[in-house]
C-alpha cells in the first residue's frame, strides 16, 4: 500500500528534496563557469583602447614579437547600429500589432490568433531568419544583400513577436475603466489608446523592447548569412558590408591568432554586460509598474 | 452658457468629424502593423521555396532520403543532417529533463521563500546568454575538457555498449549535446514551473491530509495535475534545441557524415547551414541549403504550434478547473 513504512517514505521523501536541490545546483556550473571565463579572460583586455581602437593586424606572440591588442570600435559601433535600425522597424510593427489585438479584437479569434502567430514566430530558429531575409533580399536586390541593411531586417524579424508578446500582456493590465472614462469624457478612441492606455502600459511596452535588444544584440546566425564581414574598416554605411560583436566572436573565436582570441573575450564580456544591464533595467522598469499598479 | 467663455465647447458635429477620421486612419495603421506580422510569418515559408525552387525541382524527393552532401558532385541529401539534429537534440534533452524539471519542482515545492526569486532570475539569466559566448566557452573549455578527461573515461568503462567508440577528440556529437542541454534547461525549468505554481492549493492540501510525504505530494497530486504543461514546456525546449546554431557549430566538429558514435564528428540542419554558406563549392549548394532551412523551419514550426495548442489548452482546462 501507498502509506504504509512512514520512515522509509520520509527518507525517500527527504532524498528527492535533496536530488532536486541538486539539479539547481547543476544547472548553476555553467553558468558561473562561462560568466567565469569571460569575466577573467575578457577582463584582461578590458581598457580604453577596447572601445576606441579597429580590429588589430592578426598575430600571435612568441619570441621577439609582441602583439597589439586593438580594439572593438567597428563591431561596437556595428551593432549599435544594426540595433538602432532593427528596433526601428520591428518597435512600430510590434506595438501596432498588441494594439490591435488588445484595443480591437479584444477577446475574439482574431485575438487569439494574433497571439500564436507571434508565439510561433518567436520559436522559428535565428538560421533560419537569417535564410529567410538572404533570399528575399536577393530577390530585390543582389547587391545588398550583405549590408547593414539586410542584416537589420534579419533582427528584426526576431524582435518583431517578443516586442508583440510583452506589449500585448502590458497592454492587457490597463484596467477597462480607464478606457471607459475617457471615452466617457469624449475622447475619441484612438487619442484614448494613444495617449491613455498606450502610456498607463509604457513601463510594459518599454520591458518588453529592452527584451527584444538583449536578444537581438546577441544573436550571430542570422548575421552570418546576411550580415557580411566589413569589420576590417570603418563602417561604410548601411547598403555596405556590416560588423557585429557576436558574429565578430565568431570570427576571433574560430582564428588561430591569439590576440584575436583575447579580443574575442573582450567581446563576449561586453555582451554579456549589455545583457546584463538591458534584463536589469527591465526589470526595474517592471518593478516600478507593478509598485504603481498596486497604488504605492 | 455665458457667451465669453474661452473654451467654447466642441459641437457634436466637429467631435465626430474629427473622430471618425482619426479614428479610421488609427485603425488602418494598426492593422498594417498587425498584417506585416502575419506577413513575415507567411512570407518565411513562401521566400525560402521560392529560394529553394532549384534544388527542390532537380532533386524531389532524393533530398530527404539521400544520405551524403557532395556539393562537387550535385548530389544533396539531408539525412545526415536530420540525424545529427535528432540525436544532439534528443542527448540533449535526456540531461535537461531531469535536471530542468528537479529544479522547477524545486522553486515552486521545496526552496524557501527566500531563495526563489533569485534562482528564477538566474535561470532567466542562463536563457538570456548569447549562444554563440556558449559555443566560445564550449570550445576553449568544455572540448578540452571532454578529450583529455571525460571521453576516455567514457571509452573505458562504457565502450563496450557501442555508443561510445572511436577516437575521443572533444569535438563531437557528444559535447555539442551537453551545450546544447545548457541552453535548454531555463526553457524546460520556466515553463514547468509555471505549470507546477498553478496547480492550486487544494489539491496539495488533499494529498497533505491523508498522510502523503512531500515527495509523494509532489509525485501523485502535483505533477500529474500539471502534466501537459510540463510536456509542452519540454518539446519548447526541443524547439530551441533543435534550431540552435553557433554553439553546436563551434564544437560538433562539421563533418557532413551521418555519426556513427557519440564521439564521432557530425553536423546539424543549423551548422551545416553556417557553415557551407561562405564556402559554397558548386553555385547549386545555396538553393539546397536553402532547402535545408526550410525543412528546419517546418520541423520547428509543427513542434511549436503543437506544444502552444497543448499548453493553450492546458490553460483552458485550469480556467475551468478554477470555478
Amino acid at each position: 500500500m501507498m502509506f504504509d513504512r512512514p520512515a522509509r517514505r520520509k527518507y525517500f521523501s527527504h532524498g528527492m528534496t535533496i536530488l532536486t536541490g541538486l539539479s539547481i545546483v547543476a544547472i548553476m556550473v555553467p553558468l558561473a563557469a562561462v560568466v567565469y571565463q569571460c569575466v577573467v579572460l575578457g577582463g584582461s583586455v578590458f581598457n580604453l583602447d577596447l572601445f576606441i581602437k579597429g580590429l588589430p593586424y592578426p598575430c600571435t606572440p612568441r619570441q621577439g614579437v609582441t602583439c597589439q591588442q586593438g580594439g572593438l570600435a567597428v563591431p561596437i559601433v556595428g551593432t549599435l547600429e544594426l540595433i538602432a535600425l532593427a528596433a526601428l522597424y520591428s518597435v512600430p510593427i510590434g506595438i501596432g500589432a498588441a494594439i490591435f489585438a488588445v484595443e480591437y479584437a479584444g477577446e475574439r479569434a482574431s485575438a487569439r490568433i494574433i497571439g500564436m502567430v507571434a508565439d510561433v514566430l518567436a520559436g522559428v530558429p535565428s538560421i533560419v531568419a537569417g535564410a529567410f531575409v538572404y533570399a528575399l533580399i536577393i530577390i530585390y536586390d543582389p547587391t545588398i544583400v550583405f549590408s547593414t541593411f539586410s542584416g537589420s531586417i534579419a533582427l528584426s524579424v526576431l524582435m518583431v513577436p517578443i516586442v508583440t508578446r510583452t506589449c500585448e500582456e502590458a497592454l492587457r493590465t490597463v484596467p477597462n475603466s480607464v478606457r471607459e472614462a475617457a471615452l466617457a469624457l469624449g475622447i475619441s478612441r484612438w487619442k484614448t489608446t494613444l495617449r491613455i492606455v498606450l502610456v498607463s502600459a509604457l513601463p510594459g511596452i518599454v520591458t518588453g523592447v529592452l527584451l527584444a535588444v538583449a536578444r537581438a544584440a546577441g544573436e550571430a546566425a542570422p548575421l552570418l548569412l546576411t550580415l557580411g564581414d566589413g569589420c576590417a574598416h570603418p563602417l561604410q554605411g548601411v547598403t555596405q558590408e556590416g560588423c557585429a560583436l557576436p558574429l565578430w566572436i565568431f570570427y576571433g573565436a574560430t582564428s588561430p591568432y591569439q590576440n584575436w582570441i583575447n579580443l574575442a573575450w573582450g567581446a563576449a564580456l561586453l555582451l554579456l554586460l549589455l545583457i546584463l544591464v538591458l534584463s536589469i533595467a527591465s526589470r526595474l522598469t517592471l518593478d516600478r509598474m507593478a509598485r504603481r499598479m498596486r497604488g504605492e | 452658457m455665458s457667451p465669453d467663455n474661452p473654451f467654447p465647447p466642441p459641437t457634436s458635429q466637429t467631435l465626430r468629424r474629427v473622430s471618425k477620421w482619426g479614428d479610421r486612419f488609427f485603425l488602418v495603421l494598426v492593422l498594417l502593423a498587425t498584417a506585416a506580422v502575419v506577413a513575415v510569418m507567411v512570407a518565411l515559408v513562401a521566400v525560402l521555396v521560392y529560394g529553394s525552387r532549384e534544388a527542390i525541382e532537380s532533386l524531389g524527393l532524393s533530398f530527404l532520403y539521400t544520405r551524403t552532401w557532395n556539393p562537387t558532385g550535385n548530389v544533396y541529401g539531408i539525412v545526415p543532417f536530420a540525424v545529427g539534429t535528432l540525436l544532439t537534440s534528443a542527448i540533449a534533452l535526456l540531461i535537461a529533463v531531469p535536471l530542468g524539471l528537479g529544479a522547477a519542482i524545486f522553486l515552486t515545492q521545496q526552496a524557501p521563500g527566500w531563495l526563489r526569486a533569485p534562482v528564477a532570475q538566474l535561470i532567466e539569466l542562463l536563457a538570456a546568454i548569447p549562444s554563440i559566448i556558449y559555443g566560445f566557452w564550449g570550445l576553449i573549455v568544455l572540448v578540452p575538457l571532454m578529450r583529455y578527461d571525460v571521453e576516455p573515461l567514457l571509452s573505458k568503462y562504457l565502450g563496450w555498449t557501442g555508443w561510445f567508440g572511436g577516437n575521443p577528440i572533444g569535438l563531437d556529437v557528444l559535447t555539442a549535446s551537453l551545450v546544447l542541454s545548457v541552453m535548454a534547461i531555463p526553457t524546460v525549468t520556466a515553463i514547468s514551473r509555471d505549470s507546477i505554481a498553478a496547480v492550486p492549493r487544494s489539491q496539495k492540501e488533499a494529498a497533505l491530509s491523508i498522510g502523503a510525504t512531500d515527495w509523494e505530494v509532489t509525485r501523485r497530486a502535483v505533477l500529474p495535475y500539471a502534466r501537459s504543461g510540463i510536456i509542452a514546456g519540454i518539446v519548447l525546449g526541443l524547439g530551441r534545441a533543435l534550431g540552435e546554431t553557433m554553439a553546436v557549430t563551434l564544437v560538433i566538429g562539421n563533418r557532413n557524415a551521418i555519426p556513427t558514435s557519440l564521439f564521432s564528428q557530425g553536423q546539424t540542419i543549423a551548422s551545416l547551414i553556417a557553415n557551407d554558406f561562405f564556402e559554397v563549392a558548386n553555385p547549386t549548394e545555396v538553393p539546397a541549403l536553402l532547402e535545408a532551412g526550410l525543412i528546419l523551419l517546418v520541423i520547428t514550426l509543427v513542434i511549436n504550434i503543437g506544444a502552444r495548442l497543448t499548453l493553450a489548452r492546458f490553460q483552458a482546462g485550469r480556467g475551468v478547473g478554477a470555478e
